[in-house]
């Protein structure tokens, strides 16, 4: 049996029917739910996967994903194309995209650098006050950021005949760096890094005696983690066709962390769930009750699934599934010393 | 008993076929307004226009009803445009009114050109530019914008109050830039001046205004303040309580019932601030009370008058009705004969008559207050004057308000 054979084979039979699912979605969707709904959650669910990566395996919860996003979603109108005579350097798409996504992960790097000597709360506040400080910068600097108008006019590229931000291949662009980014996560969870920073959550001090440089994995971290934040932002100025300091407020980032805890911290599916629970409530909410108190349902939505299962959504799927005894979907959830619920270890090392 | 299934089977079957085409036959309208966060009061109170407006037309016209769908955003143009998106393809609204901040407007804007078939009318939102500069054929604003609102004020600050030099202190973003231009535009061409280093730009929700004030020249011989709500509160009160004595000028929403009501010293220190706008609660017209009376009635947890956010919104839905009236409710041909309609339509409004420019701009009424102590002792915004047709490029040409620039901070230049 070759390597990639036994890959494919540990695979769960669920996986391979979700990935069919979302292939034939927009065949059956209209437009609407294609792509506000479809690609709105697969661009957050990236932004939170970026979270989880940080929070789930390295135990660094970071409120400046938004920020990293937003750091690739401005450098799009402003070394590309824009409608507001700002800037706007006409750069070519195939230089563009990587390089905003490059930018974003320096910037995740240099959060990073700041932000690993601290620990728990401490990280959220240092990572809080770079979004909060960005997004004021970004608010009052006209000469690059343009102020609080920001950027309008932003094109999506159109290549192959197809034009990228049409429902259907907007969807697709959104599915494929998804389905790449999850798996790629999945994968490398259970790599020789992935572990590592597991092990460095749990246990720095012990890591360090072991000679591991507990710093630059962090760093590094954070900079995997700017990659998918940055990618998501360059899909998000797409989506949008503009980006203002509103993309980047603080009351999203907030929404971002809400997304990863709701969706669940320990497996890479967990955000994308939280994502769309999040894009079904905000469109939908104010329809099933008075328009005064949409937001006090999204809330209490929110509350009882993080009062109920601490672990968010994937937690309550994961225990109906072990009480049906079914085998585990969760291979690439962080393995954990410390988590209060070890029925789910149990499933995890099994 | 298989047949008397068999028979509910069917008549339930026609039900639903007949009350589908009963409902194929109706008009969504959407409708899209603030209703969180800071500005959910006046999105609230934007909706309570909406449905006075439906409300007078008992949620019909041109023979079909109307359904109302309404969506909130959080006053960033990119949450407007989510919620417009739901409404026009989710929802499938013919009509769409909204939103309430200018940047929103701005983006609806844009997002309508992507739409030929459903028409688009402003809810009150005022920046200059969605409607001045690449207009969308099927975007209508029946309000007035920013600019408009302050006509007549830099005049009368120069002539009747005889002010010569101004500080300006407002919020950093578009619809105060665009009440900053459109007060110092007149105020600057008679001779008056408003220094760059004498303009203070602070973030909506600026609590702390010492800086402001310690920065305030003594030079100037008033101060026009374009803040919102607490804004406007929390810098009177610091700058009174600071020993400051400037007499101001105020934005369209700067003297409202907040600041009105509030107690103490601020209260003898705001009487005589002259203001413009839209609407003016003490405005002694039939029309005004009538409609004041009517909402007072059907919002007895509202204002205690509407707000220039319920008027707004009242009036572009009124225009949507009374060109749904016209067309006799048809819109299968994607809404082109009501945008036909719409684009000539003229109008009796609460605050008089209503039309539009070629760009689908509304031509409309500003009035001039002054905040002055009432008779029971309370203050309110005393009717100076009344200006009609105040348009868009404030009486000037298009070619030639166009070089004026985009409003910004620095626009005047005004030195």
């Amino acid at each position: 049996m070759t390597e990639e054979q036994s890959l494919l084979s540990r695979v769960h039979p669920g996986w391979w029917v979700l990935g069919a699912l979302l292939i034939v979605y927009p065949w059956i969707a209209t437009d609407f739910f294609t792509y506000q709904i479809g690609g709105y959650t697969l661009i957050l669910g990236l932004i939170a996967l970026s979270l989880m990566i940080l929070a789930g395996y390295g135990g660094m919860v970071s409120l400046a994903q938004i920020t990293v996003a937003g750091i690739a979603a401005y450098a799009i109108p402003i070394f590309g194309e824009n409608s507001v005579d700002v800037l706007g350097l006409g750069w070519p798409g195939w230089v563009l995209y990587p390089f905003a996504i490059f930018v974003a992960a320096l910037f995740s790097t240099l959060v990073g650098l700041i932000s690993v000597r601290t620990e728990g709360i401490y990280t959220i506040m240092i990572t809080l006050a770079i979004a909060v400080s960005f997004f004021f910068f970004a608010r009052q600097n006209y000469a690059f950021f343009n102020g609080f108008q920001g950027f309008s006019g932003v094109d999506a590229p159109r290549f192959w005949g197809v034009y990228w931000r049409d429902p259907t291949p907007f969807y697709y662009l959104c599915l494929a760096a998804s389905a790449f980014f999850f798996a790629a996560v999945a994968y490398g969870a259970n790599s020789t890094f992935g572990l590592t920073l597991q092990a460095i959550r749990d246990n720095p001090r012990r890591m360090s005696a072991l000679g591991y440089n507990v710093i630059a994995h962090r760093v590094y971290a954070f900079f995997l983690a700017g990659i998918v934040a940055g990618t998501a932002g360059v899909l998000l100025v797409l989506f949008n066709g503009r980006v203002s300091p509103g993309t980047i407020g603080v009351d999203i980032a907030i929404d971002i962390l809400v997304i990863a805890v709701v969706g669940g911290l320990r497996h890479p599916i967990g955000p994308f769930v939280g994502a769309l629970a999040f894009v079904l409530l905000e469109n939908f909410a104010i329809d099933l009750i008075d328009r005064e108190r949409f937001n006090t349902v999204i809330g209490l939505a929110f509350l009882l699934v993080v009062f109920f299962s601490p672990d968010g959504l994937i937690g309550l799927w994961q225990k109906a599934a072990a009480r049906f005894q079914r085998p585990s979907l969760d291979r690439a959830s962080p393995t954990s010393a410390s988590e209060t619920s070890d029925k789910l270890a149990k499933a995890d090392n099994s | 008993m298989k047949t008397k299934s068999k028979f509910l089977v069917s008549s339930a079957l026609a039900l639903m076929l007949s009350t589908g085409g009963a409902l194929a036959e109706d008009i969504k309208m959407g409708a899209i307004a603030v209703l969180e966060g800071a500005f959910a009061v006046l999105g609230e109170d934007s909706m309570r226009g909406v449905e006075m407006a439906l409300e007078e037309f008992g949620y019909s016209a041109g023979g079909k009803s109307i359904e109302l769908i309404t969506q909130s955003s959080d006053a960033s143009p990119d949450s407007a445009v989510r919620g417009a998106r739901k409404l026009v393809e989710q929802d499938g609204v013919q009509i769409l009114v909204g939103p309430l901040s200018g940047s929103e407007g701005i983006a609806i804007k844009d997002y309508s050109k992507t739409q030929p078939d459903v028409t688009f009318l402003n809810g009150v939102s005022g920046a200059q530019d969605t409607t001045l500069r690449d207009p969308s054929d099927n975007f209508f604003r029946f309000n007035t914008e920013g600019a408009q609102w302050m006509a007549g004020l830099g005049e009368y600050a120069y002539n009747d109050k005889g002010y010569r030099s101004m500080a300006v202190v407002a919020e950093d973003y578009s619809f105060p830039y665009t009440q900053v231009f459109g007060f110092l535009e007149p105020f600057c061409r008679l001779g008056g001046s408003a220094p760059q280093d004498a303009r203070f730009y602070v973030p909506i929700g600026n609590k702390d205004y010492s800086s402001v004030i310690a920065a305030l020249p003594d030079d100037v011989d008033a101060i026009y303040v374009a803040l919102g709500g607490a804004d406007a509160v929390n810098f009177l009160t610091q700058y009174e309580q600071a020993g400051g004595d400037l007499p101001l000028v105020a934005g369209s929403i700067t003297v409202d019932q907040t600041v009105l009501g509030s107690k103490g010293r601020v209260r003898d220190f705001v009487v005589g601030t002259p203001s413009a706008g839209p609407i003016s609660d003490t405005w002694d017209d039939e029309r005004w009370a009538s409609f004041v009376a009517k909402y007072k009635e059907m919002f007895p947890d509202g204002f205690p008058s509407p707000s220039l956010f319920a008027h707004g919104y009242y009036i572009n839905t009124k225009a949507a009705l009374l060109a749904l009236d016209e067309v006799g409710g048809d819109l299968s041909d994607g809404g082109a004969a009501m945008r036909e309609v719409l684009t000539s339509l003229e109008f009796e409004t609460p605050t008089g008559m209503v039309k539009l420019d070629e760009r689908r701009q509304a031509i409309g009424s500003i009035f001039l207050t002054e905040v002055t102590e009432g008779a029971d002792g309370n203050l309110v915004n005393k009717t100076i004057s009344v200006t009609e047709n105040v348009n868009q490029t404030l009486g000037v040409d298009y070619e030639e308000f166009l070089k004026y620039g985009a409003v910004s901070r620095e626009n005047p230049v005004c030195e």
